[in-house]
């Protein structure tokens, strides 16, 4: 029983972390389609409610017969404090309660990544090289003492004394001279950081209701996982547009209910405006993200749209990205409009998200492609 | 040992104290390991040389969650074993330590002299590193995944032995007491079963002829309904009998004798932390407790003994049992001294500490409440039982008759509070499928668990598994047959 045997439990957390990713990754659908990792989040740990981890053994169900307490009361009465899990045990053995796992996001947008099987996003050129970093990679022969290669410098130095016939297995005293140091050496290597910006568009028009502003948040928080996981900085906008449009912050985003008409190019031409005061595309990345219902007003409106994202939103972003969300009172009809148009662009990623189980669908759509 | 001069003081001054109050106890060691070291140890149920297993990791993960949030602080471990080892946390005061090391002399003395103790094998920690070398070389040839599906198939039966049983019965039939370390090498299972059932085997396997199915399949499906009287010890039974092969039958083996290790420790639970929280009360404000000691003791002793409104103590019920028999025993022979009634010698005065020390000698949690819960007790402490109030959903308080909490802290303490299951055949409808019967106490397995558990068990017997048991007040079968669950009710089938 010494203490070193107790790192043991190193082993067997590993696997329990293992087995949990696993299990995340094959309920990921429900998670997703729930939404209940959304407001679960810490700094940058998400805690995941998983029932079925434990083994199963036979046990007692829920108990009618209650449990035992103490103190005062008369028959009847509600116990004071115990409005929870205020028994003990009777025949009620523990397991009732739900394990939570905690998992970083990055491990959570990794397992989104391979249950989609998304690719890793590569960053346009190289304008985003910002940082040199010095790597110790190669030895040579000189250098400062403090970079000593000690194992190197050793092993020399014993095959010397051994080959010169001076080893002495009594007095195994290796002593280095000049020829046998080895030294740590390095280079400068381009530390690429890029960044990258998030511009999410919502329509919010009287169409909209709850559940598709639901299926926009559960969407975009996905999204975000992703994206924050393949750039280490990163900005996200927020505008929300009826017939006008105007930045918000995330809270306004997804919880601001409007009504009224929809003008889509509205929102255009401020994300383009961002872009263009903000976001130079020579120094970003650059993603916008659109959802609505598809029901813009008018014809003349849609012409103007697919004008801008034509010749200026969609030179300017990686990729564009237009998700439909079903409503009743949507027409749906903005989304065959730019596909017509636009339909050869492959910036531009359109997709249509009928209910919560074509969320993950929809989101494998839009991050496939990888730009 | 490893302990730091001023604590080895004070274990050798407790240790003397716990002696001269006529404490008995293997030889202790304490040794002094940081928080999470204490949470790695009591993950693995306090041995850390046990087989690797993912619920050990998750365990561990629970605990250091627990402490990191401050939710919960692991105070005191202690190994049943031969010496007794004991785990003091580093960061605890002294008072802290005093108190910790007085409660575990107890515990020690409760394990080296209670009956229910005395088959357990008392060099445990060396057997339980056997089985974790079994179980790496087994990893090791046979893969990871490999040995995981199956002892998790295990685990989830683990339960399923016969912790009341008279401990001459737990021998399997090869003559091996369970605690032997025995090598995966065992004799072909022909050999070590009865001849009969060997003769069938081998007149079976004849007259088929069919090479692919395996001598076991055949046994499995014999004409001998196994068992003769139903078995509560799934576990022996399926040691057997399942056609298993031998690293799995070995791993089987290793979880039941581990799990007989353990079952003690549930069925004494209150006794044993009464016993030893008796203990620690008395010794420290007897002996050890110095005067600037004081504030902290009363406080952290009585975080140890407090009742939150809705829920049983065990430290504290067994606490207040044995202090009240001590009494009652104590005022009885000063009774019996006084008019001296009993000096015709045949009974000889017990007095309240000799009547504790037996009661610690013979006693476990069932037998202990079952004689010495007195309606004066339960009215004295408020107990109470409570229930779901259906309309509010809340717990109320349901009733103060001492029948029904007698009624239902036994019930609760029978079988660990775990439903009572027995194999009753093994050859059910002539097709060698398992047939258990759980026998219904008026509260309803959990289902679905019950039928995730089912999936394991045929994961081990191979051929169809079945439940009888009792679902709203209606006779019903769950079944898992290898592919699907199903369940029907007793009564539209006979």
């Amino acid at each position: 029983m010494t203490v070193s045997q107790y790192r043991r439990i190193d082993r067997d957390h590993s696997r329990f972390r293992q087995i949990v990713r696993g299990k995340i990754k094959q309920n990921l659908k429900k998670y997703v389609k729930n939404g209940n990792l959304i407001g679960r989040q810490g700094q940058d740990l998400v805690s995941i409610p998983l029932p079925q981890i434990e083994l199963p053994h036979f046990r007692y169900g829920p108990n009618p017969t209650g449990g035992l307490g103490q103190g005062q009361g008369q028959p009847g009465d509600p116990m004071d404090g115990q409005s929870e899990s205020g028994n003990g045990n009777a025949g009620n053995t523990p397991g009732a309660h739900v394990l939570e796992v905690e998992v970083t996001l990055d491990d959570l947008a990794d397992i989104l990544g391979e249950h989609l099987g998304l690719p890793n996003i590569e960053p346009r050129g190289n304008k985003n090289i910002l940082g040199q970093r010095h790597k110790y990679n190669s030895i040579r022969k000189t250098g400062p003492e403090s970079l000593r290669h000690f194992r190197r410098t050793y092993r020399a130095a014993l095959k010397r004394t051994l080959s010169s016939g001076l080893y002495d297995p009594n007095r195994p005293v290796i002593i280095p001279i000049r020829d046998d140091q080895f030294y740590e050496s390095g280079r400068p290597v381009p530390d690429p950081e890029t960044s990258a910006v998030v511009i999410y568009m919502m329509d919010v028009s009287g169409s909209m209701g709850a559940e598709q502003k639901e299926i926009v948040r559960i969407e975009t928080f996905w999204i975000d996982t992703w994206l924050r996981r393949q750039y280490e900085n990163i900005k996200v906008r927020y505008i929300v547009h009826d017939a006008s449009a105007k930045e918000v912050d995330s809270h306004t985003f997804y919880h601001l209910s409007e009504s009224g008409g929809t003008r889509i190019s509205s929102a255009y031409d401020l994300c383009l405006r961002m872009i263009d005061q903000d976001h130079p595309p020579s120094e970003w990345n650059i993603y916008p993200f659109h959802f609505s219902d598809g029901d813009n007003w008018g014809g003349d409106d849609t012409r103007r749209c697919i004008d801008l994202l034509e010749h200026s939103i969609l030179p300017r972003s990686n990729m564009f990205c237009y998700g439909q969300v079903k409503s009743s009172y949507g027409s749906g009809q903005f989304k065959n409009d730019i596909d017509d148009a636009l339909g050869e662009q492959e910036r531009l990623i359109t997709s249509e998200i009928q209910n919560r189980d074509q969320i993950l669908d929809s989101i494998e759509t839009f991050l496939t492609p990888g730009f | 040992m490893n302990l730091p001069p001023e604590l080895a003081q004070i274990q050798k001054e407790i240790e003397s104290h716990a002696i001269s109050y006529g404490l008995d106890f293997f030889e202790t060691h304490f040794e002094l390991l940081d928080f999470d070291q204490i949470n790695q140890v009591a993950s693995y149920g306090g041995i850390p040389t046990r087989y690797p297993h993912w619920r050990f990791g998750m365990e561990y993960e629970s605990l250091s969650k627990g402490y990191r949030y401050g939710l919960q602080k692991i105070y005191e471990l202690v190994i049943n074993n031969d010496p007794t080892y004991a785990y003091l946390m580093k960061s605890n005061a002294i008072v802290d330590q005093k108190l910790v090391m007085s409660h575990v002399y107890g515990h020690a003395d409760f394990f080296k002299n209670n009956l229910w103790f005395a088959h357990t094998n008392r060099k445990m920690i060396d057997e339980m590193a056997n089985h974790g070398t079994r179980i790496r070389r087994y990893i090791e040839d046979f893969g990871q995944d490999v040995v995981e599906t199956w002892m998790d198939h295990c685990l989830s039966i683990e339960h399923l032995i016969d912790p009341h049983a008279p401990p001459y019965s737990r021998y399997d039939p090869r003559g091996r007491p369970l605690s032997d370390s025995h090598q995966p090498t065992q004799p072909p299972r022909g050999q070590s079963g009865n001849q009969r059932q060997y003769m069938n085997r081998f007149l079976r396997q004849r007259s088929r002829s069919s090479q692919n199915l395996s001598t076991e399949q055949s046994l499995a499906t014999g004409q001998d309904n196994l068992p003769e009287t139903p078995q509560r010890d799934i576990l022996l039974f399926l040691i057997e009998n399942a056609p298993l092969q031998r690293w799995q039958r070995d791993i089987l083996e290793i979880i039941r004798s581990e799990a007989y290790y353990f079952a003690p420790q549930a069925q004494t639970k209150i006794l044993n932390e009464g016993w030893a929280s008796y203990w620690h009360s008395k010794i420290m404000t007897e002996k050890v407790l110095t005067d600037s000691e004081l504030i902290d003791y009363a406080d952290h002793h009585s975080a140890t003994m407090a009742m939150s409104p809705g829920s049983l103590n065990p430290y504290k019920l067994g606490i207040e049992l044995l202090r009240d028999i001590e009494r009652e025993w104590d005022a009885n022979s000063k009774d019996i001294e006084r008019h001296s009634i009993s000096s015709n010698g045949t009974d000889p005065v017990i007095t309240g500490k000799q009547k504790i020390f037996e009661i610690r000698t013979i006693y476990n949690d069932i037998g202990f409440i079952d004689t010495y819960l007195t309606e004066s007790f339960c009215r004295r402490h408020a107990l109470f039982t409570t229930s779901i109030d259906p309309k509010t959903g809340e717990h109320v308080v349901d009733s103060r008759e001492f029948g029904d909490i007698k009624r239902l802290l036994l019930f609760q303490l029978t079988n660990h509070g775990r439903p009572l299951i027995r194999v009753h055949h093994s050859n059910h409808a002539n097709r060698g499928e398992l047939y258990l019967v759980h026998q219904h106490e008026g509260v309803d397995l959990h289902i679905e668990s019950a039928h995730s558990t089912l999936r394991n068990l045929q994961a081990i017997w191979k051929r169809p598994v079945h439940l009888e048991t009792r679902v709203d007040n209606e006779g019903c079968i769950l079944s898992f047959d290898g592919k699907e669950c199903a369940e029907r009710s007793l009564s539209s089938t006979s």
